[in-house]
């Protein structure tokens, strides 16, 4: 059977990176499946209930780099109480004690302890990359912790976390002899830092290459660290107000003007809009410009900014820049890749600044767009088919127009046609939200035509069963739905029970589903965990079978029920 | 405004869409919405009298609680100027930020010199502003985020010096020149 080897195998197996390639390769034969095993360093666990840390450790114990994700997608917006789960500690507290070589952690809405932290600085001799996205339960000193004890850190991310801020200490933490630092990026952080230390850390980094600072980060403390680091390729201000007659300003051109490898620009947090002016020798060779949270800046500086970005691929942005504004990213940036327009006031609908004109604009005039997220007034079905006839490359496409039930202003019709024309055109589609008035015929289309599609996320659409089944039926490769407010219940839930084992998970609140029906489904799929979150008074012998659940969530697992949920969640 | 939208909708929907049976399904789960919508309004008013509905829109909790604040305009640039008026004795200082456009600004003017404005025996006012080249402009010629950018200070003419410039037609109000 096998010629060759161990040794060469592994070699062999060593250019074999994506998960499903691996997990494909040990499942050929026995021989493969050991030499897999300790060869792997790197696992992606898409939701931290489907397996135990010990079991991980058993399977993987070559083990360098982990990335872990815990609450449900929805959990984003509120609708999954605290204390559900997804708490880091008991990874740690088993990797360290089976004395995992970890060097990487990437997580994504896990609840992360400063005792984790803690413990995970002082277990992992070789740990270098710190990645925490979405999550929360930790202070700034655990993050100190991080920095005192991690030797050879080159990465600490912080993206959009909770972190209580105990104020400063923190990053005087890192040691006079830490010089490994690759990317910093504390963004999130609320509290004000030590920028002597700041700047001494910068200094003693020379592989600083991503730098990004909180709003505590003054003008001329950006200045000086430009000056510091003028090798970065990614940077994200802190505050950036100054006034543009100043001396600090034409220090602060200058200094960027030394930046030229900067590909990435974000943050702009605190902005003096006249200012923006010493970014755009910058603007020339970026890649990425993020000013989703300069809400500072008004159309004509995010225009005037714009109209210098001639290689943008990935463009995150206010609606505030409008649908002329759009038009202008249209003709200017034709490499764009990637669009995410978020609000500026999510909750007054009538007053979102864009519509569908600012997206057939872009549509229009950037083919290789194919990553959107879009936070619109209104849509029309014409527009959506004129999108999927410009772009037939979409890989994750996001609709959100801020009145969920909205029908085509102009011709009063749900959104049905307008989505099918998406679905049907863009053939290698992965992700797709929805929303508007939209009926049972546009699951109908999904179903029919979305066949790569991965991850589905409906609100207030539907008219009955039969539209949750267009999609289970038909997406064949659907890994997670998510849906709410819907009028989906038990016939649909239970038509293909099967099909959950080849999901990652299901989510419905808000709709029709009966806890009879998911307790049906948890007694006849013991490789499922069907758990409902009842925030209300009753408890779970009060509730009776035919009652509707407010929130369901399942998933599939090899570890059955878990141990930590709290009292609010049944487990069926 | 947004609960006047949705009324509409509400409306529209009931003259009769095409997709299938359930009428009565739909408009209930429309309705449900609205109730939704009208029970977040009422229970918790977050300060501008917007219906909320828990997750919706849906943007992560993180970026609503930070990129909101700039709104408030708690965290916003100032960005004040000062505000002369022939006839009052002290100048004023305003901040342009806090406006979305001329009226608006015409708005806030009235009421800082609400009383020198009336007391001045019915002639009418000019509002000019002197920009980044030391020029003196007559407000509203130019878009609102321009005029901002531009603006260094504020004055408002009485009209009858402004003859003999032959800029204004005679009859021209000072909220007619601030008209967007």
């Amino acid at each position: 059977m096998n010629y060759f080897p161990d040794e060469v195998l592994e070699h062999v197996f060593d250019f074999i990176t994506s998960h499903k390639d691996r997990n494909s390769v040990s499942l050929v034969c026995k021989s493969w499946y050991k030499i897999e095993k300790y060869s792997r360093q790197r696992v992606f666990i898409g939701n931290c209930y489907s397996i135990s840390p010990e079991r991980l450790i058993a399977r993987f114990p070559g083990l360098k780099s982990l990335t872990l994700k815990g609450k449900p997608h929805f959990a984003d917006f509120n609708l999954v109480p605290d204390d559900w789960g997804g708490f880091l500690y008991p990874w740690i507290k088993a990797m360290a004690r089976s004395r995992i070589g970890l060097e990487e952690l990437r997580l994504k809405r896990m609840v992360v302890s400063d005792e984790s932290l803690e413990l995970l600085s002082k277990s992992f001799p070789n740990f270098k990359s710190l990645v925490l996205v979405s999550c929360e339960g930790f202070t700034t000193d655990g993050l100190a912790a991080v920095a005192a004890n991690c030797r050879l850190l080159r990465e600490l991310d912080l993206q959009e976390n909770e972190v209580e801020d105990h104020r400063g200490h923190w990053l005087s933490c890192f040691p006079e002899n830490c010089t490994s630092l690759v990317l910093l990026n504390f963004a999130c952080l609320k509290g004000e830092i030590n920028l002597a230390s700041l700047e001494r850390l910068v200094a003693r980094s020379p592989n600083l290459k991503s730098l990004r600072l909180n709003r505590a980060v003054p003008f001329d403390t950006l200045q000086r660290l430009l000056m510091r680091a003028p090798q970065l390729v990614d940077l994200g201000t802190g505050s950036y107000v100054h006034d543009p007659y100043s001396e600090a300003y034409n220090k602060l051109k200058a200094a960027i003007q030394s930046c030229n490898s900067i590909r990435s620009l974000s943050g702009f947090l605190e902005v003096a809009p006249r200012c923006m002016s010493a970014v755009y020798p910058v603007c020339e060779n970026l890649t990425f410009l993020n000013l989703s949270y300069a809400a500072g800046l008004q159309s004509i500086e995010l225009t005037k900014l714009i109209q210098y970005c001639r290689k943008l691929q990935r463009l995150w942005i206010l609606d505030c820049i409008g649908d002329k504004g759009l038009g202008v990213v249209a003709s200017t940036c034709k490499e764009l890749q990637e669009l995410r327009v978020f609000p500026s006031d999510p909750f007054d609908a009538g007053n979102a600044a864009v519509t569908e004109e600012g997206l057939v604009l872009v549509s229009a005039g950037c083919p290789k767009l194919n990553s959107l997220l879009y936070f619109c007034q209104q849509m029309t079905n014409a527009a959506l088919i004129t999108v999927a006839k410009n772009c037939t490359n979409f890989i994750r496409f996001r609709l959100c127009i801020l009145d969920p039930i909205k029908p085509d202003p102009v011709t009063n019709q749900p959104l049905d046609e307008g989505f099918g024309a998406i679905v049907r055109s863009c053939k290698g589609l992965k992700r797709l939200s929805l929303s508007g008035l939209l009926t049972d015929q546009v699951f109908y289309y999904i179903g029919m035509h979305a066949k790569q599609l991965e991850m589905l996320s409906i609100a207030f659409a539907g008219d009955s069963d039969k539209g949750m089944l267009y999609v289970l039926n038909g997406c064949k490769k659907l890994r997670k739905l998510e849906i709410r407010d819907c009028p989906f219940g038990d016939a649909a839930l239970l038509e293909d029970m099967g099909k959950y084992e080849t999901m990652r998970s299901l989510w419905m609140s808000s709709c029709e589903v009966t806890l009879g029906a998911c307790k049906t489904l948890a007694k006849k799929m013991p490789s499922l965990n069907v758990e409902i979150i009842n925030e209300s008074e009753q408890t779970e012998f009060n509730l009776e079978d035919r009652q509707k659940v407010d929130k369901m969530y399942l998933y599939r697992t090899v570890v059955g029920h878990r141990k930590d949920a709290p009292e609010f969640v049944w487990l069926l | 405004m947004a609960k006047q939208g949705l009324g509409f909708e509400i409306t529209e929907l009931r003259l009769g869409l095409p997709g299938g049976g359930g009428g009565t399904e739909k408009n209930e789960k429309k309705r449900v919405f609205l109730e939704i919508s009208e029970e977040g309004e009422n229970e918790k008013s977050n300060g501008n009298g917007k219906s909320q509905v828990v997750g919706w829109p849906p943007v992560c909790s993180y970026r609503k609680k930070n990129s909101l604040g700039d709104k408030d305009g708690s965290k916003t640039s100032k960005f004040y100027v000062k505000v002369g008026m022939d006839g009052a004795p002290f100048l004023r200082k305003i901040d342009l930020a806090l406006h979305k456009g001329y009226s608006d600004l015409a708005t806030a003017l009235e009421k800082l010199f609400g009383e020198a404005l009336r007391d001045a025996d019915r002639c009418e006012f000019v509002p000019i502003y002197e920009d980044k080249d030391g020029d003196w402009m007559l407000a509203g010629d130019v878009p609102w985020e321009m005029f901002i950018d531009s603006c260094k200070r504020l004055r408002i003419m009485k009209r009858a010096d402004v003859k003999g410039f032959g800029v204004l037609q005679p009859g021209e109000a000072f909220k007619g020149a601030l008209k967007e």
